[in-house]
């Protein structure tokens, strides 16, 4: 039976895949999205310049050959710092995702599982917490705490998870009903085992999907928290702390706010694309 | 059936409310120092009628009954950092433009979002449906303070079409509304797609059709009503997060709305002020979460989730 159980999570994948490699607009965004983390792997140190060094006597210089996306008002390399940003963005993105997937996925099957009223109780606190504004929430633990990546990150992810519960929890629910799980449960296999065998292997789809599309959520709230001074802290630099250090140059120094711009738009339309040619590949009634 | 269901929603806006409450004011507790500490000392004396014009030299518990009793008198609390502020007069003040301002948009953005939703449900999988997502997903890929910013420069600064900032006139009015609109226009546009879509395949659609219904004809007598309940759910928390204002789109446009008072509010450290908006907050967005979850429990009770939480931006 478990091997049964297998093969067929194996054609579900492979069907998957074979329909999401024909979405051009999404094979498109995975090679992009992997060349910047490449880029964000590997530019920094290529790059003679660094992305702490002022230089008060070059600020704000156009892009040239020694800087290629020009210097911000203390002269500082915005190349080298483009790519220290995108390592920043694209750590708190993925971290908070990660996060969010754990919590979500054990609490929603857990209490898919469990039913009854630890269920009823599971989820009404779940229900509680997602009714708090989410971005209050994470503007207000941001400026009680010490500002810093890891601060953004906790209050991204205090009430980021919940999402992905209540999506995995009504996941396990309809799964729970079906014969696989009915047999296993018949035959004796524990919760845990039912869990990881089946419940998980069969919300894939659902997961990487809802993964894919909390990234550039998570890179989205971390530029609105730059806005708003609550963004990671100098000499580190976020896009969205770049961008926002940029507004106010747009008439003079364009580029300042030009390149991170384009680089946030860039990822989360790519995120976006990815998550969206994902979700049609594994539900592809809606397409 | 629905009294026992409205009782169960009034009886969870009760916990939840009351949830908020708590947990900022033990956050504002938690805060280390003294919402007095400036960089010039203050003297003693001072200092203690400062504690005791607020009510801090008595006991946490007390402390936290009077805050939960002023809520409930809809008191939300003075400011700490400047003399003679409440946040009552912020939101008195400041909720008419935001919810002006977030009305306009709102429009907008339904009208704006359905229609690009629907000619791409049905020119599905040709260059319109294509053409109306690639549009929905870069508005929801460009972080508003951009869209806000570029707005700003090309059409006030360049082409001095609209005032820069400012409120009064209805020509203010125009950019902030559409910086404000384009990302939920995008969200709204997606809805209204899968949802339609989903409709488009029912028998009935095709007897419309067979019947020699023209496409306006079938969207308006068939498919609009059909396909519209998953975004009325969320239309609830949008209609909540924008009319209590923008962050962003009141700071870069300096409207003297609720979000710009917030992010003053966060920028000065106004602890109290933070406080009390977000319970004011959290209340109008859980009274339309509220309503709706009602509304839709009339409309069709099978469902019993709503669909998303609007995130405001």
């Amino acid at each position: 039976m478990n091997s049964h159980s297998r093969s067929l999570d194996e054609s579900y994948i492979l069907n998957s895949w074979k329909r999401f490699s024909k979405n051009r607009l999404a094979m498109v965004s995975i090679y992009m999205l992997l060349t910047l983390i490449l880029c964000s792997i590997i530019l920094p140190f290529l790059t003679p310049n660094t992305y702490y060094e002022t230089h008060l006597s070059m600020k704000n210089t156009a892009p040239n050959l020694n800087h290629y996306f020009g210097t911000d008002d203390l002269g500082r390399s915005m190349y080298a710092r483009i790519w220290w940003g995108a390592r920043i963005s694209l750590f708190i993105g993925t971290t908070a995702a990660f996060i969010d997937m754990v919590i979500g996925v054990s609490y929603g099957a857990f209490a898919g599982l469990a039913g009854g009223k630890t269920e009823e109780i599971m989820m009404r606190i779940a229900d509680i917490f997602y009714s708090l504004p989410y971005l209050l929430v994470v503007i207000l633990l941001t400026v009680v705490m010490k500002q810093g990546i890891f601060t953004i990150i906790l209050a991204m992810t205090l009430t980021g998870w919940i999402k992905m519960a209540r999506i995995i929890r009504a996941e396990t629910l309809s799964l729970k009903e079906q014969d696989f799980v009915l047999a296993a449960l018949s035959l004796g296999t524990s919760r845990r085992r039912i869990l990881l065998k089946h419940i998980i292997p069969n919300c894939f789809g659902t997961i990487i999907t809802a993964v894919t599309l909390t990234i550039p959520h998570a890179i989205f709230t971390e530029a609105f928290l730059s806005f708003l001074g609550l963004g990671v802290r100098a000499p580190v630099a976020s896009w969205g702390v770049m961008a926002s250090d940029g507004l106010g140059a747009l008439a003079y120094y364009p580029w300042r706010l030009f390149f991170p711009a384009a680089f946030i738009t860039i990822t989360m339309l790519a995120f976006n694309l990815l998550g969206n040619g994902l979700r049609d590949a594994f539900d592809p009634r809606l397409r | 059936m629905i009294y026992k269901y409205i009782f169960k929603k009034l009886v969870f806006f009760a916990i939840t409310l009351f949830t908020v409450v708590t947990l900022t004011f033990f956050l504002m507790k938690s805060i280390p120092g003294d919402p007095f500490t400036q960089e010039q000392a203050i003297p003693e004396e001072i200092m203690k009628n400062l504690y005791e014009h607020y009510g801090l030299d008595k006991p946490l518990h007390i402390q936290y009954l009077k805050y939960v009793k002023g809520f409930l008198t809809l008191d939300f609390g003075p400011s700490f950092k400047y003399e003679g502020r409440t946040t009552n007069q912020i939101i008195s003040e400041g909720f008419p433009v935001s919810a002006t301002l977030g009305l306009v948009a709102f429009v907008l953005a339904l009208i704006w979002g359905v229609f690009w939703g629907s000619i791409a449900a049905f020119y599905r999988g040709k260059f319109l449906d294509y053409f109306a997502m690639v549009l929905a997903v870069g508005g929801m890929s460009v972080p508003s303070f951009i869209t806000a910013t570029i707005l700003q420069y090309v059409f006030s600064i360049k082409l001095a079409l609209f005032p820069i900032a400012r409120w009064g006139t209805i020509s203010h009015i125009v950019l902030p509304a559409f910086a404000l609109a384009a990302f939920p226009s995008a969200f709204i546009a997606r809805m209204t797609r899968a949802s339609m879509v989903e409709v488009l395949q029912k028998e009935y659609i095709l007897t419309a059709m067979a019947k020699g219904l023209s496409k306006f004809q079938i969207w308006k007598g068939h498919v609009l009503k059909n396909s519209l309940l998953p975004v009325i759910s969320y239309l609830g928390s949008l209609f909540a997060s924008i009319i209590t204002g923008s962050f962003i789109v009141e700071k870069i446009f300096g409207i003297p709305g609720l979000g710009g008072w917030m992010v003053s509010s966060i920028t000065n450290r106004d602890y109290t002020i933070i406080m009390g908006l977000t319970i004011f907050y959290s209340f109008i967005l859980l009274i339309s979460i509220t309503i709706t979850d009602i509304i839709y429990f009339a409309l069709d009770p099978r469902i019993k989730d709503r669909f998303q939480n609007y995130e405001l931006t």
